[in-house]
């Protein structure tokens, strides 16, 4: 997809897309409604009574859409600018991604308060199941059919669904918490895990199964992460996780946090990943605001993301090694990641959660000084790479405790949803800075690492190679860093431009409401998706020309990564389980958001 | 004063120094927590601890004092006696063993002449030890490690005790001294190769220390089976690991490194330099390995060690025969 067809905006460009005359033709054009958006692929409304055809269709038709990308609801009551839109109390969208064709859909389904229910499309996507679960969650909307349905990220004894604008956001809206002894045993009797509710048995003739609660307080859990095994000896017969303790709503903050000041927030979603998380909410902002970047600000922002990129790498590589029961790999681990943060801290001024890219901008222009420190990191790590992979990934017992682990295949890793590293350890070769680059990636050479069996051990391999990779990447980043402004001149510049601000009364007046408003943005919808460090990560934001996001939906790659755990661990050992946990590179907070 | 006959005086000073080796035993067990991090530290880019003292020497009077003042607690659910009786196995059967270490020519506990007996039938109680915390502890992960432990320790005592069985051939004895005396021209490391091997694999499973530490797999078991003990009980079982590795240590030095012998420094010398080179070795080992998986462990023990170890008895009694007949 080119830049051009991502930014088209009218449903003329749209309609001659292939895939939507393909829905034509099957269904008829009367069926379905097309919204322009800034999306970047055909969004197209659709009637619930022909979802589930609908979907068949997009499954099984030639080129097919083999990955459901996305799922999740928008509370459509408040919104003000829905011209030409299906009247609708909610929706639930679907993304849906063709990788043959390297583009997708997106289909909504509008629904009324009176009769909130969407067939599940579980049938054809497994993934759909927590992404339904999460829906229902949130919004209350029902999936009949569903073989679960119950709360995932809040607890199964909560009241209200958060994400309904009737919710509040603020903890001052409710009525001070109070915990009597009552509500605490009954908050801990939901949490009690009842087997008979997911279908397992307790005993069968020969065996009784014993049931392990693994977190979420676990040394192997990677944060609160709770996941139920059930056991025949060490043998894990089936696992249920159990996730949402990391839950901190950051999808309603985007709701009443202006543009700019939600910034912050997406440095916290997945924590490891500093400034990549910002990456894929400025642009999404930037694409409404129709703001284009100077070339130094890309490049800057390249250089940074694959910066974090190696120390999100670095943390799961000495994570995963210890997992493995190695102990020492850690310790050099993080001394890497201190000489990735001093590069970090000298140019941003801070280390994990810098927040430092701006809508049209980054916060501050490289300091004097920063190609040494550049320099310098790059010149060091590749050695340490290469110890890592001598002393740890060539030893016979890492070997024998991550090959042929936890594997699955292609045609599995997108049936789940699975992205990033995980995914191209199967053997297939997708990146979205290659196949869909953004922020000027198409003007770096670099390769995409690809692994073949799909196990443990090529998860591990495959995040050496790419750090090697996202050195190359900096390299030519430092050899070619542009001349420029490190903002864009345009009016939704946030914040603007100093120099511009103390001309006269208008403009300081201009300053002043970009500040303390913020900037406010046409009301539309855009989305951007990014490779992070874990996966495909991307941020959905639908603007009702408003100072603040109407919805922000953020969908991370940790998330149907925990979903596909008990598909591909069931048979393995307790020991596999920790293996695989350390191989996936889940964050709990990218999980939960 | 006729009560001191020189009977009653050599009664006296055995005591004495029965007295002497156990505290040094339990001191340097416990010390080793401290030296192991240091070590680690040293292997690992770091420092270790080094605030408490001169480079952090008094780290484990720190460490106690901790121990000592946290809170004993014993789960209401936990079977009480077994709970606490299986720390006192832990620490109480290993810094038995001591005794039959011969430390010099004249120092050392008893000389049995069933000694390294003795010490199999000291560490096959140590698996009650583990057995017993993983049990009463009614915890899940407290029981799994248990039978982790009971399973690899079973496995492994079958073949340690072959692998001895070379040298006790070679010599003739069981007793300690008159192995170490039989190495006065060639240590035993140099017939027995493989017995030494087999020996120290076992010798690490038989404490759980990494890569054997399945057990207690941190990152699986979350501590295993002293995962519900806190304070003294605790403590028993750490130190008590740690006796275990200077109990290895001293036996590998004298089973297979000639004991006391060496040129020119005093016999106590060589046995402490000889027994704090395998104790290094034991901290290498966990600095530098992953853990291998827990029926891999168990594999690695019946296919492989225990065939080694009966080839390397077969050999032996083939050449001793040999010899034997070849003599008369």
């Amino acid at each position: 997809m080119t830049a051009d067809t991502a930014l088209s905006n009218s449903s003329q460009d749209v309609a001659q897309d292939g895939i939507v005359a393909e829905l034509y033709a099957q269904f008829g054009a009367e069926a379905f409604t097309l919204q322009p958006t800034l999306i970047g692929m055909p969004v197209v409304w659709a009637a619930r009574e022909q979802l589930l055809d609908i979907m068949k269709f997009l499954r099984g038709v030639p080129r097919p859409y083999v990955m459901l990308y996305d799922l999740h609801g928008v509370d459509e009551r408040l919104r003000m600018h829905r011209d030409g839109l299906p009247k609708a109390d909610f929706t639930v969208f679907y993304q849906l991604m063709s990788l043959e064709r390297n583009s997708d859909i997106m289909l909504k389904v509008a629904l009324s308060e009176a009769d909130l229910r969407v067939p599940t499309v579980t049938g054809i996507w497994p993934n759909a199941n927590w992404y339904e679960r999460e829906v229902f969650d949130m919004f209350g909307i029902d999936f009949p059919g569903h073989p679960h349905l119950t709360r995932i990220l809040m607890p199964p004894n909560w009241n209200g669904h958060p994400l309904r604008k009737d919710y509040p956001a603020r903890a001052t809206e409710f009525d001070p918490y109070t915990l009597t002894m009552e509500g605490q045993d009954k908050a801990q009797e939901a949490l009690r895990f009842n087997p008979e509710d997911w279908g397992m048995q307790r005993r069968t003739e020969e065996t009784d199964y014993m049931f392990l609660n693994l977190g979420p307080n676990h040394p192997s859990a990677h944060g609160a992460f709770r996941i139920v095994l059930q056991l025949d000896g060490e043998e894990i017969v089936d696992c249920v996780p159990d996730i949402g303790y990391h839950h901190r709503a950051a999808e309603k903050m985007g709701e009443r946090q202006s543009w700019h000041s939600y910034i912050p927030y997406t440095d916290r979603v997945d924590y490891t990943g500093g400034v990549m998380n910002n990456l894929p909410y400025i642009l999404a902002v930037e694409k409404l605001a129709g703001i284009k970047v100077p070339a130094r600000v890309e490049t800057i922002r390249i250089m940074m993301a694959e910066l974090f990129r190696i120390s999100s790498h670095l943390l799961f590589l000495g994570t995963y090694l210890q997992d493995l029961g190695a102990m020492s790999p850690v310790f050099f681990a993080f001394t890497d990641r201190q000489k990735s943060y001093e590069v970090i801290e000298a140019i941003t001024g801070f280390r994990m959660h810098p927040a430092w890219f701006r809508i049209g901008g980054v916060a501050q222009d490289l300091p004097k000084g920063w190609e040494g420190k550049v320099k310098s990191f790059i010149d060091w790590m590749p050695k340490r790479l290469n110890e890592y992979q001598r002393a740890m990934m060539d030893n016979a017992v890492v070997r024998e405790r991550t090959k042929g682990v936890a594997a699955y295949t292609t045609r599995e890793a997108l049936e789940w949803g699975v992205t990033g590293p995980n995914l191209r350890a199967t053997g297939f070769e997708f990146d979205l800075r290659k196949a869909r680059p953004y922020s000027g990636y198409e003007n770096f050479e670099f390769e995409i690492p690809v692994a073949h069996n799909g196990d443990a051990f090529d998860r591990g391999m495959m995040r050496i190679e790419e750090m090697r990779q996202s050195l190359r990447i900096m390299q030519q980043c430092l050899d070619n860093m542009p001349a420029g402004d490190y903002k864009a001149d345009h009016p939704l510049t946030t914040p603007p431009p100093r120099e511009k601000m103390l001309q006269h009364i208008e403009t300081l007046i201009t300053h002043f409401l970009q500040v303390s408003w913020g900037p406010v943005l046409k009301a539309n919808e855009s989305q951007q998706m990014i490779e992070a460090t874990k996966g495909i990560n991307s941020y959905y934001l639908t603007s009702d020309g408003n100072t603040m996001s109407y919805r922000t939906r953020i969908r991370t790659p940790s998330y149907p990564h925990l979903q596909q755990i008990p598909a591909v661990m069931r048979g393995g050992f307790v020991p596999d389980l920790i293996a695989h946990l350390g191989s996936i590179d889940f964050v709990m907070a990218d999980v939960d958001r | 004063m006729s009560w001191l006959s020189p009977l009653a005086v050599d009664i006296i000073i055995a005591v004495l120094k029965a007295i002497v080796i156990l505290l040094v035993a339990v001191v340097a067990g416990a010390f080793l927590s401290f030296v192991e991090r240091r070590l680690l530290a040293l292997w690992q880019d770091r420092y270790g601890p080094n605030r408490v003292g001169p480079f952090g020497s008094l780290q484990l009077a720190a460490d106690m004092l901790k121990m000592f003042f946290k809170e004993d607690w014993i789960p209401s659910f936990a079977d009480k006696k077994l709970f606490v009786l299986a720390p006192a196995i832990a620490l109480g059967s290993l810094l038995l063993s001591f005794m039959i270490i011969p430390i010099t020519p004249t120092w050392g506990v008893a000389d049995l002449n069933i000694g390294i007996l003795f010490f199999f039938a000291m560490a096959g109680i140590n698996v009650y030890a583990v057995l017993f915390a993983g049990y009463s502890s009614a915890n899940k992960y407290a029981l799994l490690g248990a039978m982790r432990a009971s399973a690899q320790t079973l496995s492994y005592e079958v073949f340690m005790g072959l692998s001895l069985m070379g040298i006790v051939a070679m010599t003739g004895s069981f007793n300690m001294r008159d192995i170490v005396n039989a190495q006065t021209d060639v240590w035993f490391i140099i017939p027995q190769f493989f017995g030494f091997c087999t020996f120290i694999i076992a010798g690490i499973a038989v404490t759980h220390r990494a890569p054997f530490d399945q057990p207690e797999a941190e990152q699986e078991l979350a501590d295993g089976y002293h995962v519900e003990y806190s304070g003294m009980k605790w403590g028993m079982f750490f130190v008590g690991e740690y006796v275990g590795v200077v109990l290895i240590s001293a036996l590998i030095a004298t089973l297979f490194f000639g004991g006391w012998h060496g040129p020119l420094l005093p016999p106590f010398i060589w046995f402490l330099l000889k027994t704090c080179f395998f104790i290094m070795l034991f901290v290498l080992i966990r600095a530098a390995l992953a853990r291998p998986r827990y029926d891999a462990v168990m594999n690695f023990g019946w296919k492989f060690c225990l065939p080694l170890t009966l080839l390397n008895l077969l050999a032996t009694g083939a050449v001793i025969l040999l010899h034997a007949s070849a003599t008369t």
